[in-house]
């Protein structure tokens, strides 16, 4: 285990955002890590080496999720943030909000049973060669929440074969022993996606949250390891 | 207007003849359309509890851990180290009637901002849900439309959505009940109070803009619906969780600073009643002016700008001086705050218009003289006749297997998890006990202790004799917490009953409060907040007397919590208590024998409060590995459920009773109904214990069977795979739902 | 034939969809937009061509089912196919 205090994180706080205490407290209480919240209407990252766009409805997500978050002046910064390779997590919303900006492929529609799902589920590690999952063996699974309304992975059909090929699937649900196929899909994603991210593997985004998942009281310290291995 | 005139207006305003000649002695002058429109709200039930208020004075409300008891936004008890926890029910029956989905979300709003204007975090949210039948046309429509819309405020504002109940009965068919209960968390030297205090102070107004929303909706709300009353829809508010959001961190930020003095939130009768109770409360007055409010819509009034039950909005009190900070603080999250007006120190409320003058009443006497009333009570004629049963004339089936398997998939018993599964239960990342268990369970980061929180009511045993379902309401909440391992600190209430002119229904009003009075002081539990909605009633059909309690318990080490599951194969399962089963009133005869009869059963509080204690004590001590209350559908049904909520570990039991012929008395030990009756599991190193800890403290204890893999077995009659259960249990709910 | 169904928010109602809307178009630095709301579109494809038919069957899914008469007015039009 590293010392890390070193990396500096900023996770960015929209109005509506409403994972960022937690997030914030995960990194710190839990991993002892060195974290500060960036407010939407700066231009600073204060020398961030990593940032999260938390969970949370931002603007209320009443036009698309995600829509009106990506106009945000902070956001220029991420965008260009991210562009030059610097590591970047979108959790549910900061998910929608990644892929609404364009960092990430695809888009996350409505769950397919139109309701708001909250549940414990399973991920499969798909590619540990992200920022965040380089710790983590491939093929391993993690036990995290969703808490959702806009979870379901789409992409067109052509698109959906390039990420495949190209590796950038990094999350899937799957069940217990690690088995993906339709039936441990809870909101209609295609192929089970429920993370991705980008070419250059520096931008990645989830809907479970890894945030919610790091301390066994709770009922798993499986989420961890993302940030283990962002600070690793 | 001419004094006849005034007089149907008056009317049509809800007020009676007597409380018209009221209003002219205090003014000593005819009101105007405005004073009268405040008078009227201000007076309404829902505002001035006129006919209630005599009863809810009889209620304990004090203790060592109660710093904050009923009349301010919400209560507050102590949880130790500086800490405290402000908590609240509120109802929002009609509307939720009458527009579900928004209807619940507003609920939920309101019931939020009581909490977080008294400087506490909301930390989680419960709901205590009435429905008709589930084949009545409209029950499906109402229960997803509340349960969106309650999932859409709580989800978006990121405060958890924990615990509730959710029970039909035909009685709701036309009244459903949606009461919201909000639990914060406060430092005990930062609590806010609605005060309007200092002359020359500023009163400021925050949040959303005033539009026409829900004109009327406190005078709504006290009325009895009728065919017409769905063409009064218009007035029905719309919910922005959005604003609200921005709202609670702009109010929370702004509390850690010195600059304010009182704050209120705008609910039920909006800027009437924030700046009424304000004022009165500090025995101030205050100067407004409205033409300062910031208006959604073109043309308002002053009438509808006092009127308006627009929602997210909050009026408060700051230090002279200190306007420009907190309007900064605002600014800062984009939403409108504006100086309104001033605290004066005449008592008199005046508002102006343009320059004008055009309300100035005097704010005590329309408090304080708010009309009360002591109405006429007569027990119901049926009352003793609902009591006999003629068991006779039942049909009691041997198959009792199948009886267990319709009984743990009905509407009333299968599994809520339809329902939390769209609620984020988990954010805020403090749930240890997820819903489903007896209590929900929730951490305190940085502090080692924890609470547990609840709600519940059985609406049939209150119907059947509210004295003593009231008592049980109150004695099931605290055993709930006692099951986690939580010792109850404080109650609020939730009074939901019909027309309160009618005597039956006033005789169930003051029985109810009678008997939860009665069980808050032996068990020493105050109530610390509540609230009172009447006029549940449509053509003259009452719902079951409702009066539902929600109840805070401290953990005091969060590593001793308790929960409802068995844990592991071999543990030793024994029953607490010996009360007598019996099928009169009980689930069993409602959903299976379709009979609504028998009197509640006979509480010992004395009991009650012993078993409590003992299962504090056999949680600190780690004795027992799970503990679970029997209630309704008795105990087959509660030993269900210890397996059923071991999830993934399918856990079993095996019981053995002794070989029985009569089918009655079998259905009466595995479905009959008792308090206080708990099940609870221990390893088996810890028997002689847990039986020396029973024996000291004088509870009886017996043991009934051992936790096993996979099946539940009550020998001689009952032998079923817990998987099997599992399925019907977890897919009754929907399945009700959409059965036409 | 083809019809079309448009259901708004009545006047006055809070329309917080609306004003998020609005509030991104002035992020944008779009000027000179006073009030923005949302409403919904259906469009509706009949086998009937009946057109008294046709507008009993729009009068029912309007006020049935696309619309909340609590807050929301709606309007129909029939489209030659």
């Amino acid at each position: 285990m590293g010392d890390y205090t070193v990396m500096k994180i900023g996770i960015v706080v929209f109005p509506g955002s409403n994972c960022d205490r937690d997030t914030y407290e995960s990194l710190t209480q839990q991993l002892g890590a060195q974290a500060i919240y960036l407010w939407h209407k700066n231009h600073d990252l204060q020398d961030c080496e990593a940032i999260i766009l938390p969970g949370g409805f931002s603007y209320g997500d009443y036009l698309r999720c995600g829509a009106i978050a990506h106009l945000a002046p902070i956001m220029q910064e991420v965008i260009s943030f991210a562009k030059k390779g610097g590591p970047v997590l979108g959790i549910c919303n900061g998910f929608q909000i990644l892929t609404e900006s364009q960092l990430l492929p695809g888009v996350l529609l409505p769950n397919a049973e139109l309701k708001f799902i909250c549940d414990q589920i399973w991920v499969r590690i798909e590619n540990d060669q992200t920022p965040f999952t380089k710790q983590i063996k491939q093929g391993s699974t993690l036990k995290m929440p969703i808490a959702h309304r806009d979870g379901n992975y789409f992409i067109q059909a052509e698109e959906l074969k390039r990420i495949e090929g190209e590796g950038q699937v990094v999350f899937r649900y799957c069940n217990q022993e690690g088995q993906s196929s339709e039936k441990d899909n809870p909101n209609g994603s295609l192929n089970q996606i429920a993370g991705v991210c980008n070419i250059k593997r520096n931008v990645v985004g989830l809907m479970p949250h890894p945030e919610r998942a790091c301390e066994k009281l709770l009922g798993s310290d499986e989420g961890k390891q993302l940030f283990e291995s962002l600070l690793g | 207007m001419t004094a006849q005139d005034l007089k149907q207006v008056a009317q049509e305003h809800g007020l009676s003849n007597e409380e018209f000649q009221k209003i002219l002695e205090i003014l000593d002058r005819d009101p105007n359309l405005l004073e009268l429109g405040i008078f009227s709200v201000m007076w309404s039930e829902h505002c001035s509890y006129k006919s209630s208020k005599i009863h809810l004075k009889t209620l304990p409300t004090e203790g060592p851990q109660v710093i904050q008891g009923p009349g301010e936004n919400a209560g507050v008890v102590d949880i130790g180290d500086g800490w405290a926890i402000a908590f609240k029910m509120e109802s929002h029956n009609h509307p939720s009637f009458i527009e579900p989905f928004q209807g619940a979300a507003t609920g939920v709003g309101g019931i939020l901002r009581d909490v977080f204007t008294m400087g506490a975090r909301p930390i989680a949210n419960l709901n205590s849900l009435r429905f008709g039948e589930v084949k009545h046309p409209k029950t499906s429509y109402l229960v997803n439309g509340v349960v969106e819309g309650i999932a859409f405020y709580g989800n978006c504002m990121g405060i958890p959505t924990v615990g509730g109940e959710c029970f039909f009965d035909a009685s709701f068919n036309g009244n459903i009940l949606v009461n919201a209960m909000t639990v914060g968390l406060v430092a005990k030297d930062k609590i806010f109070k609605g005060l309007a205090e200092g002359v020359g102070n500023p009163v400021i107004y925050v949040g959303s803009k005033t539009g026409r929303d829900g004109i009327h909706g406190a005078t709504m709300a006290s009325d009895e619906f009728d065919d017409s009353s769905e063409e009064k829809r218009p007035t029905v508010q719309v919910g922005d969780p959005f604003t609200e959001k921005l709202l609670l961190e702009a109010c929370l930020e702004l509390m850690q600073e010195d600059y304010l003095v009182g704050i209120q939130d705008m609910g039920a009768a909006g800027l009437t009643s924030s700046s009424f109770e304000m004022a009165s409360r500090s025995g101030s007055g205050i100067e407004m002016n409205l033409s300062a409010v910031p208006m959604r819509e073109t043309g308002m009034t002053p009438y509808e700008i006092m009127l308006s039950e627009s929602q997210e909005r909050m009026l408060m009190v700051a230090k002279k001086g200190y306007e420009e900070k907190v309007l900064e603080i605002f600014k800062k999250w984009d939403l409108d705050a504006v100086v309104v007006g001033q605290v004066t120190d005449d008592g008199w409320m005046r508002l102006k218009w343009e320059g004008e003058t055009v309300a100035e009443l005097p704010i005590a006497p329309l408090v304080d003289a708010a009309p009360e009333y002591d109405r006429p009570c007569k027990e119901p004629e049926n009352l003793l006749s609902n009591w006999e049963m003629n068991v006779d004339q039942l049909n009691f089936s041997s198959d009792y297997s199948t009886v267990l398997k319709d009984l743990i998939g009905s509407p009333n018993l299968s599994r809520r998890r339809w329902i939390y599964r769209q609620y984020d239960h988990m954010i805020m990342t403090n749930t240890v006990v997820m819903p489903g268990s007896d209590a929900a369970v929730l951490r305190l980061k940085e502090l080692k202790q924890g609470i547990a929180v609840t709600s519940d009511c059985n609406s049939r045993y209150c119907y059947l004799d509210p004295y003593l379902g009231a008592q049980h309401a109150v004695a099931e909440a605290s055993l709930n917490l006692a099951c986690s391992g939580a010792k109850a600190l404080a109650l609020t209430d939730c009074l939901n009953f019909g027309n309160p002119e009618k005597p039956e229904i006033m005789w169930q009003f003051r029985e109810a409060v009678k008997g939860m009075g009665e069980a808050c002081r032996q068990l020493e539990i105050p109530v610390v907040s509540g609230n009172v909605s009447l006029y549940n009633e449509t053509k003259g059909d009452a719902i079951f007397p409702t009066p539902t309690v929600g109840m805070v318990g401290l953990i005091t080490d969060i590593q001793n919590y308790g929960s409802t599951a068995f844990k592991q194969s071999g543990d030793a399962i024994f029953l607490l208590g010996e009360a007598e089963a019996q099928l009169d009133a009980s689930e069993y005869l409602a959903w299976v024998q379709k009979k609504t009869c028998g009197r509640p059963p006979q509480l010992d509080l004395a009991m009650l409060a012993s078993i409590n204690n003992f299962l504090l004590k056999a949680w600190e001590n780690q004795l027992i590995r799970s503990s679970h209350d029997i209630s309704e559908g008795g105990l087959a049904i509660a030993l269900s459920e210890c397996c059923l909520l071991s999830l993934e570990q399918k856990l079993g039991a095996h019981i053995i009773f002794e070989e029985n012929t009569d089918i009655q008395s079998i259905t009466k030990i595995l479905f009959g109904e008792a308090t206080p009756r708990v099940l609870v599991s221990c390893a088996p190193q810890d028997i002689s214990s847990l039986q020396e800890l029973a024996r000291a403290q004088g509870i009886p204890i017996t043991r009934l069977g051992s936790v096993i893999e996979e099946n539940l077995k009550i020998d001689p009659w009952i032998d079923l795979p817990v998987a099997e259960l599992f399925n019907i249990w977890d897919a009754g709910f929907e399945k009700h739902l959409k059965s036409k | 034939m083809k019809a079309k169904v448009t259901v708004r928010l009545k006047s006055g109602v809070l329309d917080p969809q609306g004003r998020a809307v609005q509030h991104a178009a002035e992020s944008l630095g779009l000027q000179g937009i006073q009030e923005i709301r949302l409403g919904k579109v259906f469009d509706i494809e009949l086998e009937t061509t009946d057109e008294t038919e046709i507008e009993k069957i729009l009068e029912t899914l309007a006020t049935k089912i696309l619309a909340n008469p609590v807050m929301e007015n709606y309007e129909w039009e029939i489209i030659q196919s």
